[in-house]
């Protein structure tokens, strides 16, 4: 395979890469979007597939399609090898999910919609507070595109997932898309109710059965009910957009949701390098943040909290204050309202000043903090668990449910979307992630340099080799390393913090202080790497303990290693005029804005 | 006529509007091809499922959930009146007798000898689609709705709250820089629609809706008073389903924004005319807009062999006017000077692609091809 084509429809653009294999190694060579055409008039997505692969072909002059037909196998400067595809078009996958406790199997079937690139529109769970009617009146009126019932552990209670049963049976509720076909429902709970379960839906619904997503309380078992959205999202959800039939018979491997591929990406790279990872792609509409550790997947999606269409709801989510304290300079509340609200409904503009640049990246700080607080909170481990301790760990303060999501074994953020990936600085992205996600220790922090990690994730199911490859060498832009305090360091301004050596690969030695509240950068190029051993004051942490000094080999970036001494949670002034200055010193520290 | 660059608004004089006008669930369509229908007039009906009410019956009746049917006086598919007796125990002493009565009238839906839950069913509710506009069916979906046509004046604004609404068309500012007060609300604006100028505030909204006004039509308004019209912060532009007992459609954005000439002077040309409103916005792929339709010809409702216009289907050119709308020139008015092919760096440093933009003074400014809006001379 030496000459892949691969889209990724989005809502509203379709972006095309092609990949080549030279001189040995696959790399993305030429790109080319248009338009997506799922809606009027053309409703046929297949166009603006067409029309992405023809700027392709312009750009590349390798010749692609005869007339409507992809040509393949690819020979000499004609055709390619295969095409792949990911989708959001048309709001991607909605899905409800249902399950009898809502921190145990709700929360698990949640995980497993979240997992397979869905939207989760509502949990419903017995014991969710809400009145039976309640649950009922919102299963009919929310039509999803499926919804995923689980409930019980295998030889469990059998009565409150046939209870959820009864109610979806009750809602009768009606795909989002085609007035005339049954939901899909996917059944993933004991299979001491199955029986009972296909008496009450099989009527009233499409109704699948799987393996139960939580077997016994100590295991969950997520994989088989993600393969089984993924396979109705394709047959149900799929079939019913405009072209997609069309489209699914030109791929040479199933269409996924644009999410679930980023998501398989994430989990080659963390797998390949035995890294840590977390990854958050901030769209207009939604922010989705993936980690994996070890292990554990997991995924969120935020699905109103973007930087266009969502824009008013980060303000409402986050409230007017937390924006307020990321701004620059000073600026009138109902001035900051109403230019947000003119962003929302005029989504596609962009900011043309450098004050509007920095609301624009003040907003964003907030919209990446509020997904990764509702990642944490989701990607946890599985409560209701009886556990074992052994003595190391009766010492730790470990309770069953605590976020997975350690910051301080984090070995890589990778940043996506509009607001990261074409920032006009570099170091813009680098302060937005860390002030929002506020590493702690020693992370590497990257961007995607031009959002193609969906087409590399579908591409990891045909071919691994060529997907990790371009990964690495063209997606991934580098921006260096984090050096930052642990949760709960807080300090005095200007208390002496941290002191440094970095043996850099030039052979020369950098040796400084710094004071607490400061942001310093030293510039380390992208490929290279050096060994920095950091000495704390006796009150602070780095990640060894107070006053515990750490070695460990650092890479570079486009920015460099960046040694942040500002407290975790970053303390900001109380007052106005002093936090400007604040921020406006770091911006500078870091080179972020022009003079 | 006025064809947005990327948010695709238009304001047209004289053009064919079809709407779709379908019920939420299957029903029945009462109207045929071809009828000429008012606004007022109902062209399908359903009836919405009632209310599921779910009562833990073997709690109530102190018996096991495998039990629950033996004890039943009614079955599924039963009709039950309000207190009616619908299950009781049979005990050998009387005294112990417990009884379950309906807390509604209606059917009962289901009976679960796994949950010991009894659920019940409200009668279904009857609703109806009216034809929104005056004009023609020209096309019937069976069991699902209409198609409406009609020629009018058609205006998209960019965001409104509340939803449909129908009413004579009143101006009640003399210029579009004009702010709508409270003193220009006047009890002749009952049950009419009014239009503003440039900006409306939230007390003159709610003077307004005690004058019985059924809809505004202003250029720009603040988000604080939004959010005190509404009693909560919008976070996503998706309305329409405002109960607020009105509806709003600002043409222009947030802040005070004066009306764009050519809609104020194209609203006011059709004074006194039957006008359709809909406050609906969502803004996500398939975007929808708020609209403003004002039929022609309201007794013949013709809708063929007329000159119409039709909205920009081609790129941009030198010459063209445009609005642009965003900061720092938000709102202003002018022509296309040039149109340069490479991208060029703006003030953020991002490298992007531009026009140049002259104005009536004759000052120039450069902007984001993506920050401007094409609109008709």
């Amino acid at each position: 395979m030496n000459v892949i084509i691969a889209t990724d429809c989005g809502s509203t653009t379709t972006k095309a890469i092609l990949i080549e294999k030279k001189d040995g190694v696959y790399r993305q060579t030429f790109r080319g979007e248009s338009p997506t055409t799922v809606e009027a008039p053309f409703e046929d997505v297949t166009r603006g597939v067409l029309n992405a692969f023809a700027e392709v072909e312009e750009l590349s002059g390798r010749k692609i399609l005869d007339g409507e037909k992809i040509i393949t196998p690819a020979q000499g400067n004609i055709g390619v090898d295969i095409y792949v595809s990911t989708s959001s078009a048309g709001g991607g996958l909605q899905m409800m999910v249902a399950g009898a406790v809502k921190t145990m199997t709700a929360e698990s079937a949640q995980r497993a919609a979240l997992g397979a690139g869905a939207i989760v529109m509502d949990v419903i769970a017995s014991n969710d507070q809400r009145l039976p009617h309640e649950k009922i009146d919102r299963i009919r009126h929310l039509r999803p595109d499926m919804i995923l019932l689980s409930g019980g552990t295998d030889g469990g209670t059998v009565t409150h997932v046939v209870e959820l049963a009864e109610y979806i049976s009750a809602a009768n509720p009606k795909p989002r898309l085609g007035m005339t076909f049954q939901l899909p429902v996917i059944y993933a709970g004991n299979k001491e109710a199955r029986e009972k379960i296909k008496e009450i839906l099989s009527k009233k619904a499409a109704l699948n059965i799987t393996d139960n997503i939580r077997p016994t309380l100590e295991r969950e078992n997520l994989f088989p009910a993600r393969q089984e959205i993924q396979k109705l999202f394709l047959e149900h959800v799929m079939a019913q957009a405009p072209g997609y039939k069309k489209l699914m018979s030109w791929t040479g491997a199933p269409i996924m949701p644009t999410p679930g591929a980023v998501g398989l990406i994430m989990q080659t790279i963390a797998r390949k390098n035995n890294i840590n990872v977390v990854g958050v792609d901030i769209g207009g509409a939604t922010t989705d943040v993936f980690s994996v550790y070890g292990e554990i997947f997991n995924r969120t999606v935020s699905a109103n909290l973007g930087m266009s269409y969502s824009i008013s709801n980060v303000l409402a989510e986050a409230g007017l204050e937390n924006i307020l304290r990321w701004m620059p300079f000073d600026i009138d509340e109902s001035d900051l309202r109403n230019r947000i609200k003119n962003k929302m409904i005029r989504p596609t503009t962009i900011p043309q000043t450098l004050e509007e640049l920095k609301i624009e990246q003040a907003i964003s700080r907030e919209a990446l903090r509020v997904s990764f607080e509702q990642h944490k909170s989701l990607a946890v481990g599985l409560k209701g668990v009886q556990r074992e301790r052994d003595i190391s760990e009766a010492f730790k303060q470990e309770v069953p449910g605590e976020t997975l999501v350690d910051m301080l074994k984090l070995d890589l953020l990778v940043g996506s979307g509009g607001v990261l990936s074409h920032a006009p600085r570099r170091s813009q992205a680098m302060l937005m992630m860390i002030d929002a996600f506020q590493p702690e220790g020693i992370t590497r922090i990257a961007v995607d340099s031009i959002f193609m990690m969906p087409h590399l994730g579908v591409l990891s199911t045909v071919n691994e080799q060529a997907a990790t490859e371009v990964f690495e060498k063209d997606c991934l832009i580098h921006l260096g390393t984090c050096v930052s305090l642990v949760k709960g360091n807080t300090g005095k301004l200007q208390e002496k913090c941290i002191s440094y050596k970095i043996a850099m690969p030039d052979g020369n030695k950098i040796e400084e202080s710094l004071l607490y509240g400061e942001l310093r950068v030293r510039p380390l190029g992208i490929d290279q790497t050096a060994e920095i051993e950091v000495l704390p004051a006796k009150n602070f942490d780095v990640g060894a303990g107070k006053g515990k000094p750490i070695i460990k080999k650092i890479f570079g970036g486009v920015v460099g290693i960046v040694i942040d001494t500002r407290g975790k949670p970053i303390t900001l002034a109380k007052d106005k005029a002093s936090r400007v200055k604040q921020l406006q010193q770091w911006a500078k520290a870091i080179d972020a804005y022009p003079e | 006529m006025t064809h947005a660059y990327t948010p695709g608004l238009r304001i047209a004089e004289r053009t064919k509007v079809t709407s779709q006008r379908v019920l939420p669930l299957l029903g029945d369509v009462i109207v045929k091809k071809g009828d000429v229908l008012k606004a007022e007039d109902v062209v399908a009906r359903t009836h919405l499922p009632g209310k599921v009410h779910a009562i833990n019956a073997v709690n109530r009746l102190g018996i096991q959930p495998k039990d629950l049917r033996e004890y039943m006086l009614k079955k599924e598919g039963d009709s039950v009146r309000k207190d009616e007796p619908i299950a009781e125990t049979k005990p050998w002493v009387k005294m112990l007798k417990a009884v379950l009565h309906s807390p509604i009238t209606g059917t009962i839906e289901s009976i679960s000898a796994v949950t010991g839950q009894v659920l019940l069913r409200e009668p279904p509710k009857p609703i109806q689609v009216h034809a929104h506009i005056d004009g023609t069916v020209i096309e019937v979906m069976e069991k699902e709705g209409v198609v409406m046509e009609t020629t009018a004046t058609f205006i998209q604004g960019i965001f409104g709250v509340g939803g449909e609404t129908v009413g004579e068309l009143a101006i009640a500012v003399n210029k579009p820089d004009d702010i709508l007060t409270a003193d220009r609300i006047l009890p002749a604006h009952k049950d009419k629609i009014i239009v503003g100028g440039s900006f409306i505030q939230h007390d003159v909204i709610d003077k307004a809706k005690k004058t019985g006004v059924r809809g505004i039509i202003v250029g720009g308004f603040d988000d604080e008073d939004l959010k005190k019209l509404l009693g909560y912060d919008l976070g996503v532009a998706i309305t329409g389903s405002e109960e607020i007992g009105i509806t709003l459609i600002i043409t222009e954005g947030f802040g005070k924004i004066q009306m764009a000439q050519r809609t104020f002077e194209l609203l006011k040309s059709r004074t006194g005319a039957k006008t359709s409103i809909n406050g609906a916005t969502q803004i996500r792929a398939g975007v929808v807009r708020p609209e403003i339709i004002i039929p022609h010809n309201t007794t013949t409702n013709k809708t063929s062999g007329e000159e119409l216009d039709k909205p920009i289907d081609r790129g941009m050119e030198i010459g063209d006017p445009v609005r642009i709308i965003r900061v720092p020139y938000f709102g202003k008015i002018g022509k296309i000077k040039s149109l340069p092919f490479t991208p060029q760096k703006v003030e953020t440093e991002a490298t992007v692609r531009i026009l140049d933009v002259e104005f009536p003074d004759g000052s120039t400014a450069t902007v984001p091809r993506t920050n401007i809006e094409m609109i008709e001379a």
